[in-house]
């Protein structure tokens, strides 16, 4: 593999904004009184309760189980009773059910899981059931159980770790390269036994040379290797990913392994190594807290459960009112109209953005200018899509293939004419999706 | 001269001979149809709003002709309508009710709890965002997808929050299967009373983010002529349609949050400010 | 931490957070923002207008911007329609490319008639900016030019540096004449003949639209294909037979080529979206434009080649569609 940075088709180039936080190291955030553990942090089917109100918990004890194979079990991120069992507000602005936990101080952990310090001689098997029962998801966004993605039933060759954080203004996976570099590449190694793999690839966006050269200096020990990325949106997109590093198309509707490779986040990976090594469950991790309006943006070790409040208090506050409040990146997060919304699995950035930044959306017409069939990743018409969309011609959206849409909002960012594409995608998609269900109903 | 003859001359010729050609053709590719298909469609409202289930009053018309579909199953023709259709192809008349539909939310902009939302206007596009940016996970979210979808003008968008008007409303149920939060519900014209919330959540919650939701006192159930007019079901109330309370429940009960309310008076703004009169 | 310093944290408000789409932030392209750039790049041209026509070339650009944007304003008057429109700078636009398309004689109505049917023929009757299928200024100087033949083709012989030039000549315009040049190359590079107001400078036209190829505003395909066309097949029925034509550089730099390919073929809304399509679509303006200005009865063809594409474009559209990223490996696998 060349040294020359990788790139994929298409794409946007933000303005990064990482210097807000990327030179800020990670902090610890206090302990708090209470926590609100939403119970569905992951894809698939949201995990079944063991606890009731009225329990006593230790830190690391499970609060839930996994429903199913493509469910996670999740748990306590410090000890104490649990208050109730209510709702809070999601990160999707439905109010979804949560676990709330008070903390009786002492933050002492439970019975934990055996740590496996000789990982290398370790049964694969073993190391995924480890993956499983620690609760690990992919913690790029998604969400998406990692051992599922362990299990693949098409031969794959290839393992891809991202790092490239090419969102702006998010620097959580940067930080954890930088100072948590061995972790990082010890997970790659455990991932790659699982997999039955003697190597892995880091792909990072070259516009993070010291995290590059970190992990290069450890890498080679355990047979993974560094690749450095074009800074271009979207990166990090797993598709895209996978073009880049391994020159393989996924099929539309496919998954990686049909490209014969796995993608994992690293923050997933180090969470990986963490519950190997130490036999940790996934109950922390690195978020960045960061835009403009805020006084002191930082990265910081949350536990799962930690309000947005709490976390923009950490934080100092802020200095104006944002326009908008995100969980995530400002190109795929979320908006949120609560600050009770809590830290979850997924949540890789809690992010500000002022008035003057933030986009407006218009219905102003589409003047055809083609910028949006030019940066998008997947090759697909935006602009014909959405049009279609608007006039709730949703078989010709089909057509148009707007199912192999990622919706990384390229398109929408782009457009000079502020035409919210993205949203459309969104409906056309679920739109298409109901239909089939009905159709499969009859 | 003689141009102007031959041009008139030839124009009759070549009008003459593909008026045979499509005479001919129309002899011999003739289709077959029942005549009284064309009676019936006639005798429908003509509104195509596909509330039947099929694709416009012709084609529903010829259901009824062909497949015996009763004519009361278009929800537009008043009973009348459809038992003069019936007694024209020498069908039984079946009794119909007529329906309205109802928008089970009372939440207006100036009572609930909404954050700014910038995106599409359209319910079903901003459900994929933040749920449609309003505080009550439940209520109507006002961008009037309903309101389109009508083809009889009879909803309206005040102050965020759809209102049918139901004089204007024949029950078509197009909206039903518009609104994404499954709010609009069919029921019979005849009752007035309707609980004006959707949302199962306790009263507290409810309170919380909106001025007029159901919390669940049972003033109105207990304030009913009999026990079974209005049923409690989780936190909220339901109108039984079986045995429907008479409008003059909503006086007696005396609502403290005006969820309860006459869906005439709700259509005339009666109600605006969430509070009972 | 005390109840003072606790105080002092400010945390947003809640209720004011805007609840959106995804993504929150957004480049900072607008559709005034183009419209802006490309009359910056017609600003050579007008220069060159003015300075071969005098006044009168003022005269009628002012009057033709002017005019589309009131009937812009005045047709969503009429229609009921948000007044905002002609600030977005496309009216502006159309005006001063119809404006490029009319003599320096052209007599006041004729820029007010334009106007007319420029915006509402050819725009604002189909839904406005966004939805006409054709260019509004080239629907309009069509309309003209088969309305008013005889005015539309008397141009003013250049006057370089005189302001108040306008004596008409009728007929001569370069091409005008079969098989034989009637003005210098270097003189039609740089502008020094008879013609329409935007079509005389080569050179101004060419600085305006490398501006626009720099800004990424047009896409290259669009004028490399149209150009390299009028090109290769003037050349090609020069060579064979000198006498129908003059050679390929003169049909290039005569007439509204220049014009029409950089800024009237280019037009975002009327020309495909995707880069094979607007391969075909630069093909196709050069072909018709080399048929009409060889063998047909007008003496210039841009003007009716690229309206012709533009009914085209949604059809090159549809069958420019590449395939999306992942698709072949999917037909692959069915088969």
């Amino acid at each position: 593999m060349s040294d020359q940075p990788r790139k994929f088709k298409g794409g946007v180039h933000p303005n990064d904004s990482k210097s807000l936080s990327s030179a800020k190291a990670v902090q610890d955030a206090p302990l708090l009184d209470s926590y609100q553990v939403i119970v569905h942090q992951n894809i698939g089917a949201p995990p079944k309760l063991v606890v009731k109100k009225g329990d006593v918990v230790k830190k690391g004890d499970l609060l839930a189980e996994a429903a199913g194979f493509v469910s996670v079990p999740l748990h306590a991120p410090t000890s104490g009773t649990v208050k109730a069992i209510d709702k809070c507000p999601g990160p999707t602005g439905i109010s979804v059910p949560a676990v709330e936990i008070t903390a009786d101080g002492e933050d002492l952990w439970g019975e934990c899981m055996e740590p496996m310090t000789d990982w290398q001689s370790v049964d694969p098997g073993v190391l995924k059931q480890r993956v499983w029962d620690a609760g690990i998801v992919g913690m790029g966004g998604a969400g998406f159980p990692s051992h599922v993605k362990l299990s693949p039933n098409k031969p794959v060759d290839t393992l891809i770790l991202n790092g490239a954080e090419c969102e702006p203004y998010l620097t959580a996976d940067h930080r954890l390269m930088l100072e948590e570099p061995e972790t990082v590449v010890v997970g790659a190694a455990i991932l790659a036994r699982i997999l039955g793999l003697d190597s892995a690839v880091i792909g990072v966006e070259e516009n993070k040379p010291n995290a590059i050269a970190k992990l290069k200096e450890i890498a080679g020990k355990y047979n993974v290797t560094v690749q450095s990325l074009r800074v271009n949106y979207p990166q990090g997109a797993e598709k895209q990913l996978i073009y880049a590093l391994a020159g393989r198309e996924v099929p539309i509707g496919g998954l990686p392994m049909d490209a014969g490779c796995v993608v994992q986040n690293v923050a997933s990976a180090a969470a990986v190594a963490d519950a190997v090594l130490n036999g940790r469950p996934l109950i922390e991790r690195i978020t960045t807290v960061t835009g403009e309006p805020l006084a002191e943006p930082g990265n910081w070790r949350f536990r799962l459960g930690t309000p947005i409040s709490k976390a923009l208090e950490l934080c100092g506050g802020i200095k104006e009112q944002p326009a908008k409040l995100l969980l995530g990146g400002p190109m795929m997060g979320f908006a949120q109209n609560s600050l009770d919304v809590t830290v979850m699995k997924n949540t890789s950035g809690i992010l500000l953005i002022p008035f003057g930044k933030a986009s407006q959306y218009t219905s102003e017409p589409c003047i055809r200018c083609g910028r949006c069939v030019e940066c998008c990743p997947m090759d697909i018409l935006p602009a014909t899509i959405s049009q279609a969309v608007e006039n709730e011609r949703f078989d010709l959206a089909a057509q148009l293939n707007v199912q192999a849409c990622i919706e990384c909002g390229s398109c929408s960012y782009v457009c000079p004419s502020h035409r919210p594409l993205n949203q459309h995608f969104k409906r056309a998609k679920a739109e298409i999706a109901a239909a089939r269900r009905k159709e499969q109903k009859k | 001269m003689t141009i102007i003859l031959t041009a008139i001359l030839f124009a009759a010729l070549l009008g003459a001979i593909l008026a045979l050609i499509i005479g001919l053709a129309a002899k011999a590719f003739a289709v077959e149809s029942d005549p009284r298909i064309e009676v019936v469609t006639d005798m429908l409202p003509g509104a195509n709003c596909g509330g039947c289930g099929f694709a416009g009053c012709a084609d529903f018309a010829k259901a009824i002709v062909e497949n015996g579909n009763p004519p009361a199953q278009c929800p537009v023709s008043s009973a009348e309508d459809a038992s003069r259709i019936a007694k024209f192809l020498g069908m039984v008349a079946e009794e119909k009710e007529k329906m309205v539909a109802v928008v089970k939310c009372s939440g207006g902009a100036s009572t609930t709890l909404r954050s700014p939302y910038n995106g599409v206007n359209d319910c079903r596009s901003a459900v994929v965002v933040a749920g449609g940016a309003k505080g009550c996970d439940y209520g109507c979210i006002g961008f009037a997808s309903c309101a389109r979808a009508c083809p009889f003008d009879a909803i309206e968008i005040r102050d965020g929050l759809a209102v049918v008007h139901p004089d204007l409303c024949v029950g078509c149920g197009k909206c039903v299967d518009t609104c994404p939060k499954n709010l609009i519900e069919l029921v019979p014209a005849s009752i007035d009373v309707h609980i004006y919330c959707n949302s199962p959540e306790k009263g507290a919650v409810k309170r919380k983010v909106c001025k007029t939701a159901c919390i669940a006192c049972r003033k109105c159930a207990k304030a009913a002529d009999s026990e079974d007019q209005v049923n409690i079901k989780g936190f909220l109330l339901e109108i039984n349609s079986d045995n429907p309370p008479l409008p003059d429940l909503v006086d007696k009960a005396g609502c403290p949050t005006s969820a309860l309310r006459l869906a005439s008076k709700h259509a005339a703004g009666d109600y605006e400010k969430g509070v009972s009169k | 931490m005390s109840d003072e310093e606790a105080k002092q944290i400010q945390l947003p408000d809640a209720a004011k957070l805007v609840v959106s789409n995804s993504p929150h932030i957004r480049g900072d392209e607008t559709i005034s923002k183009i419209m802006v750039h490309v009359l910056i790049a017609l600003m050579p041209a007008v220069a060159a207008a003015i300075w071969f026509f005098g006044l009168h070339a003022l005269k009628v650009m002012v009057l033709c911007t002017a005019g589309c944007m009131a009937v812009e304003v005045l047709w969503n008057k009429m229609a009921g329609k948000e007044l905002g429109s002609w600030k977005d700078g496309s009216a502006a636009l159309t005006g001063l490319l119809l404006a490029m398309n009319l003599s320096a004689s052209a007599p006041w109505w004729i820029c007010v008639l334009g106007c007319l049917l420029a915006i509402g023929l050819g725009k604002q009757v189909f839904g406005g900016l966004g939805y006409n299928p054709f260019n509004p200024a080239l629907v309009a100087r069509v309309a003209l030019l088969i309305g008013f033949p005889a005015l539309m083709t008397s141009w003013v012989a250049p006057g370089a540096g005189n302001w108040f030039a306008c004596d008409a000549i009728a007929g001569a315009t370069p091409l005008g004449a079969q098989g034989e040049a009637v003005a210098s190359l270097s003189n039609l590079f740089i502008g020094n003949v008879g013609g329409c107001l935007g079509e005389t400078s080569a050179l101004a036209l060419l600085i305006g639209g490398i501006y626009l190829l720099i800004k990424k505003l047009i896409k290259w395909q669009v004028p490399a294909a149209f150009i390299g066309t009028v090109a290769i097949l003037s050349g090609i029925v020069h060579a064979v037979n000198p006498a129908v034509t003059p050679p390929a550089l003169y049909h290039v730099l005569a007439g509204g080529l220049m014009l029409g390919a950089f800024f009237m073929a280019t037009d975002m809304v009327t020309s495909p979206m995707t880069t094979r399509g607007a391969l075909i679509f630069g093909f196709g303006c050069g072909l018709i434009t080399s048929v009409i200005r060889i063998w047909g009865g007008y003496p210039e063809g841009v003007s009716f080649s690229i309206l012709f594409m533009n009914a085209l474009t949604p059809l090159i559209d549809r069958y420019t569609i590449g395939k999306p990223f992942g698709y072949i490996r999917v037909k692959k696998e069915a088969a």
